[in-house]
């Protein structure tokens, strides 16, 4: 909501300088979103007429005027705009001026003394370019102040209004709200002086009653569609956001504006027969005045003649019935539209209008009458004509029930010890009717507010105007009980820093990704798609993290990061549920480049070390298994207690070169629930005696697992063994093609005795059975 | 005696000439071997008489200590001296850089979300999660947000081509969470209080310098039998002042409209001349406690909601909102 500061103040009669009207206003809740002056500062200007006008001898585009500036004695001008004729009038700043940049000085210009300057609108600050002198109207009086002529010293207000406050959508509505906050004396609306002269009336039928409670108009004929909109009028409109178009629509915007009734002109020459608001018919379609034509639907309410329909009740009115320069009769409409009717159209059409956005939040039903009349009277005085009979049809407008508001329940809610006179002082200044017994009081909204409907919005009201700067703010108080903290979840910050540590950045990406990613990274070919995305790169929901990654690598490559290194944890989508996850990818060299260790490229060990940090101490295996975004050899499942909890794996050369990737990245993803998981320790009896270890060096081919030969070792449950490990893996002289020697670690210990070498020779003897068994060779 | 006296200075002055250890071993037998010229002395204490043999005897007891002695000396310091050598050869350039893996880093809305939940639970704040991809009644409708009503307007919603949507802001987890505390304590004369804050992922389809289509939010919620607006003003300002660690911060509550509180607020903040505008909060509607099956007149509650990249734009002064989804490491590694 845009509007004049002068125009509110010729409403309410406040005192308070603009900055702190604007104050008021937003700490009302009604934001002030901008206060712009209309006008720079600027000071002696003044109307002036030239009198004469000569060449400047020594230079071609300069004249010699003189002008009269209300002095008595004229000026002696230079002047360089090629537009001055004489007798025209124009602004003249005078010496001594200030304007915005300039002081204006006595000069002499090309050796002729200047006694002040003439100036254009952009020399005033009031536009970005002109192209002359400002040209004043030939009744501009000679010598007044511009400021003055032209209302200069005002400021356009702009509010960001809230939507439950469609009662401040006028200037008379926000006037009222400064004289309920002020006690400011409000101005009443002017009251209409014409009389009826005419007998011309539409007859009007309304048949959806519960969506038009009030439907009024008025005839008017004769008027003179031409006549020029006043100055005022279309300054205030123009501070107010609105182009001044043609006098009668000027006129219902103005009316639109000062008092928040929408309101619409027909061409009477126009309509066939008489008015009937109804909803549309099937197959229905109108033109409308922004030449949109639109095929209605049946829960749309119309404005029909016998024909058909002529306005798009509420939203628009129709191009086949709008006033022109021609018209000469209007039929002038003004009602009340119930607000669930209008509510959600506009943004179904994709359009709305200053009539929409107030209906759809509700208008003032009360005063259907007066907006009609100060029309009629603002066009009857601009462009003449004669008032015709209204027709008026009523049917049930919304009722205003009472609201309970008690004492106790405003002190409770607001923590805050208000009285029941002070809270009777703030309703009245909010014209809410009301009876009081006792500390409650039965309130009874006026007709202009939609948003007082239960105690909680009139406590609102009570704590506004009482200023929710006046309420302290309290140190709350509780009854403390320690918050629960279950041991067998992990912290998510505790997660986080493993991966900190391990010298990861974080990263987040947007959850929406390209669905060609999600086909060749995830093979999901049916991803949760976005009815409106904002671009078609992010179409549909993610259903893993590793697309976000690798976009994370690619742009931190195209921005020569030689290493990188990052996690992210979020949501995955998939058709049911969603899924927490965790995802990292690493690429360029393990270590970053440093004087103490040899550079290699991170490599899949490297990460799977990572993920086993990140579960320890828990154990997990890895089964080979392929994935559609790695490498299928270097591709594995991620299994704890035997269920799958993620994948990690080098990405596919194909996705390498498709992403233009120089080198191989490793990633994983792990389900994050899986990792927040962890066991409250429990203690065993720790042995006191010393452990012995054995080494058990075995050759086996390439394509026996380590993992398949630790299972069969363990699966023997040797007795005293407590620890098995590969420590070695070796390929090369002594070992033939094809086969790899392994070496592993076996701890032994009891925690009753030391143990004798026939009872440790009986264990390793058991688990070098099991190594054989899976066709190991001892090495001796 | 005039030899033994040659012999004890002679000793002295070999074993100070001598750098080798070895080699002062091997002098060492010179004098104190079998064949030395002090053991040989001492084998001369024969020919004496039994009258001169005692002072004799002793006098070169008292020289060959003297000899041991220096050799022990002079064995130390040239043990000393080898091992100031080898710590000499061994030291190193202590500022060599340190081996081996560095250390990564959050990212600054994490840094940012981990203080707001440090910040809240100190005052006893549990934090409450739930699903991005919501239901139209979660997201809307029991926030009292019904079909068509204007203030959907104000949430430009992504919409899943199953009619769900992707939640355009936390509420819906207060939602969630006061559904399932109501069923929890359903058979307590006096509910516990609720005392949650719920951070998360929202998006709207706004997306220019200073919007982007996701964005994170942090919601708080406190329903009990005894919270106002006062306290509501006081939880939220002793935040800020604690967030941005300024004791004398300006926060100012504002009137405003938000269809599940009632009355409603925005939370502005002093920032040098200006005021900023760093969220809403307000009471909780009667409607909404309603949908939740809580008596309205018997409990009340606050609910705020702030944007977290607002405040980690304030505090760590990153002046472009698009620069937290970009992930260039060289802005990440900053939060490091």
């Amino acid at each position: 909501m845009k509007f004049s500061e002068s125009w509110l103040r010729s409403l309410v009669d406040t005192s308070l300088p603009s900055e702190e009207l604007a104050h008021l206003l937003t700490m009302a809740g009604l934001e002030v979103e901008e206060l712009a002056p209309v006008a720079p500062v600027f000071d002696k200007v003044v109307v002036a007429q030239v009198l004469s006008r000569e060449k400047h001898p020594d230079a071609d585009r300069l004249n010699l005027l003189k002008v009269d500036v209300g002095q008595g004695v004229p000026l002696d001008i230079v002047c360089g705009a090629q537009n001055v004729t004489v007798g025209m009038k124009a602004p003249c700043a005078l010496v001594g001026a200030k304007l915005p940049g300039i002081e204006i000085k006595q000069a002499k210009v090309r050796g002729i003394a200047s006694f002040g300057m003439m100036c254009s609108d952009k020399e005033l600050g009031l536009a970005e370019e002109s192209s002359g002198l400002l040209e004043l109207p030939t009744d501009a009086p000679v010598g007044q102040d511009i400021r003055d002529y032209l209302s200069l010293n005002d400021a356009s207000i702009t509010l960001k209004l809230t939507p439950n406050r469609c009662d401040c959508l006028s200037l008379y509505g926000i006037a009222r709200e400064v004289a309920a906050l002020t006690n400011a004396g409000l101005q009443a609306v002017p009251a209409a002086s014409f009389k009826q002269d005419s007998a011309r009336s539409v007859p009007v039928k309304v048949e959806a009653a519960e969506a038009c409670p009030r439907y009024s108009g008025r005839v008017i004929t004769g008027v003179n569609a031409r006549a020029a909109t006043p100055d005022w009028m279309v300054r205030r409109l123009e501070r107010s956001g609105l182009r001044s178009i043609s006098a009668i629509v000027d006129v219902t915007n103005y009316v639109l504006l000062e008092l928040g009734q929408p309101l619409h002109a027909f061409d009477l020459a126009k309509l066939n027969g008489g008015i009937t608001v109804r909803f549309a018919r099937a197959d229905e379609k109108i033109k409308l005045l922004n030449e949109q034509t639109i095929a209605l639907e049946s829960d749309m309410l119309v404005i029909a003649d016998a024909n058909s329909a002529v306005a798009l009740a509420g939203v628009m009115g129709g191009a086949a019935s709008a006033v022109d320069d021609a018209t000469a009769d209007i039929f002038l409409e003004s009602a009340f539209f119930a607000p669930g009717v209008i509510v959600g159209k506009s943004r179904r059409l994709g359009f709305g209008s200053d009539s929409s956005y107030r209906f759809e939040r509700g208008v003032d039903f009360a005063a259907t009458q007066i907006a009609l009349d100060r029309a009629t009277q603002l066009i009857l005085d601009i462009c003449g004509g004669q008032a015709g009979a209204v027709t008026e049809v009523l049917g049930q407008l919304p009722e205003r029930l009472p609201v309970k508001l008690r004492l106790a329940r405003v002190q409770r809610v607001l923590g805050l010890t208000l009285d029941a006179d002070e809270i009777g002082g703030i309703l009245a200044r909010l014209n809410m009717g009301f009876q009081r017994t006792g500390d409650t009081f039965s309130v009874t909204p006026p007709s202009y507010r939609f948003d007082i409907a239960i105690e909680e919005d009139l406590i609102e009201e009570v704590a506004r105007v009482h200023g929710y700067e006046n309420i302290q703010p309290l140190p709350p108080m509780a009854s403390m009980t320690m918050l629960p903290r279950t041991e067998i979840q992990r912290p998510i910050a505790a997660v986080r820093q493993v991966m900190v540590q391990r010298d990861y950045q974080e990263a987040i990406n947007y959850a929406f990704v390209e669905a060609e990613a999600e086909r060749d990274l995830c093979g999901n070919i049916q991803p949760v798609k976005l009815q409106n995305p904002i671009a078609s790169q992010m179409s549909v929901m993610r259903s893993s993290l590793l697309g976000g990654l690798l976009a994370t690598l690619r742009t931190n490559l195209a921005r020569k990061q030689p290493r990188v290194r990052v996690f992210e944890i979020g949501a995955c989508f998939g058709s049911s549920a969603q899924q927490e996850r965790l995802a990292g990818l690493c690429y360029g060299s393990a270590a970053a480049e440093q004087w103490g260790a040899a550079m290699r490229n991170v490599d899949f060990y490297d990460v799977k070390g990572d993920v086993e940090a990140l579960f320890a101490p828990a154990d997990l295996s890895f089964v080979a298994a392929t994935h559609p975004a790695s490498h299928p050899g270097r591709s594995a499942q991620i299994m704890m207690r035997g269920k799958a909890v993620g994948w990690i794996g080098e990405l596919h050369p194909q996705w390498m070169q498709q992403y233009d990737i120089p080198q191989a990245a490793v990633w994983f993803e792990i389900d994050l629930s899986a990792l927040m998981r962890a066991d409250v320790p429990h203690a065993t009896v720790i042995s006191r005696f010393p452990p012995v270890r054995r080494d058990l060096a075995v050759v086996v081919g390439e394509n026996v697992t380590v993992l398949s030969l630790l299972s069969s070792m363990r699966e023997e449950n040797a007795p005293y063994v407590t620890e098995l490990a590969l420590f070695d893996q070796y390929r090369g002289k002594g070992v033939e093609e094809g086969e790899k020697s392994l070496a592993f670690r076996v701890l032994l210990q009891d925690t009753q005795k030391t143990l004798n070498d026939a009872e440790i020779d009986q264990s390793i003897a058991r688990l070098t059975a099991a190594l054989q068994q899976q066709g190991a060779r001892l090495r001796i | 005696m005039q030899e033994l006296e040659q012999i004890l200075d002679e000793a002295l002055k070999q074993f100070a000439a001598i750098e080798q250890a070895a080699e002062l071993e091997q002098v060492k037998a010179r004098y104190l071997g079998k064949d030395g010229s002090l053991t040989q002395l001492l084998k001369g204490l024969g020919k004496l008489t039994a009258e001169e043999r005692p002072a004799a005897g002793a006098r070169i007891n008292q020289v060959k200590q003297q000899i041991e002695a220096a050799l022990q000396a002079r064995r130390n310091a040239l043990q000393q001296q080898a091992l100031q050598q080898k710590l000499a050869a061994e030291a190193l350039d202590v500022t060599l850089p340190g081996r081996g893996l560095g250390v990564g880093g959050l990212h600054p809305v994490t840094r940012t979300l981990e203080r707001i939940e440090t910040l809240f639970h100190s005052v006893g704040f549990d934090v409450a999660t739930g699903p991005e991809i919501e239901t139209d009644f979660y997201n809307f409708t029991a926030l009292n947000i019904p079909q068509d009503h204007p203030a959907r307007a104000m949430h430009d919603t992504f919409y899943v081509e199953d009619g769900r949507v992707l939640r355009t802001h936390t509420s819906p987890i207060q939602i969630r969470y006061m559904e399932a505390h109501v069923a929890q304590h359903h058979n307590l004369d006096i509910m516990p209080d609720i005392r949650i804050i719920a951070p998360g992922r929202v998006y709207r389809v706004d997306s220019d310098a200073t919007h982007s289509p996701m964005f994170h939010q942090v919601e708080g919620l406190w329903i009990g039998e005894r919270v106002s607006f006062a306290d509501l003003k006081g939880v939220v300002a002793d935040f800020l002042k604690r967030f941005f660690e300024t004791e004398n911060l300006q926060v100012r509550f504002r009137p405003s409209f938000f269809p599940f509180t009632e009355p409603s607020a925005e939370i502005d903040m002093g920032w040098g001349d200006r005021w900023l505008e760093i969220g809403g909060c307000g009471m909780v509607h009667p409607n909404v406690l309603k949908h939740v099956n809580i008596d309205s007149e018997k409990y009340l509650g606050f609910a705020f909601g702030l944007g977290v990249e607002r405040l980690a734009m304030l505090r760590y002064g990153v002046n472009d909102l698009r620069l937290f989804f970009e992930n260039d490491l060289q802005f990440l590694k900053q939060f490091s």
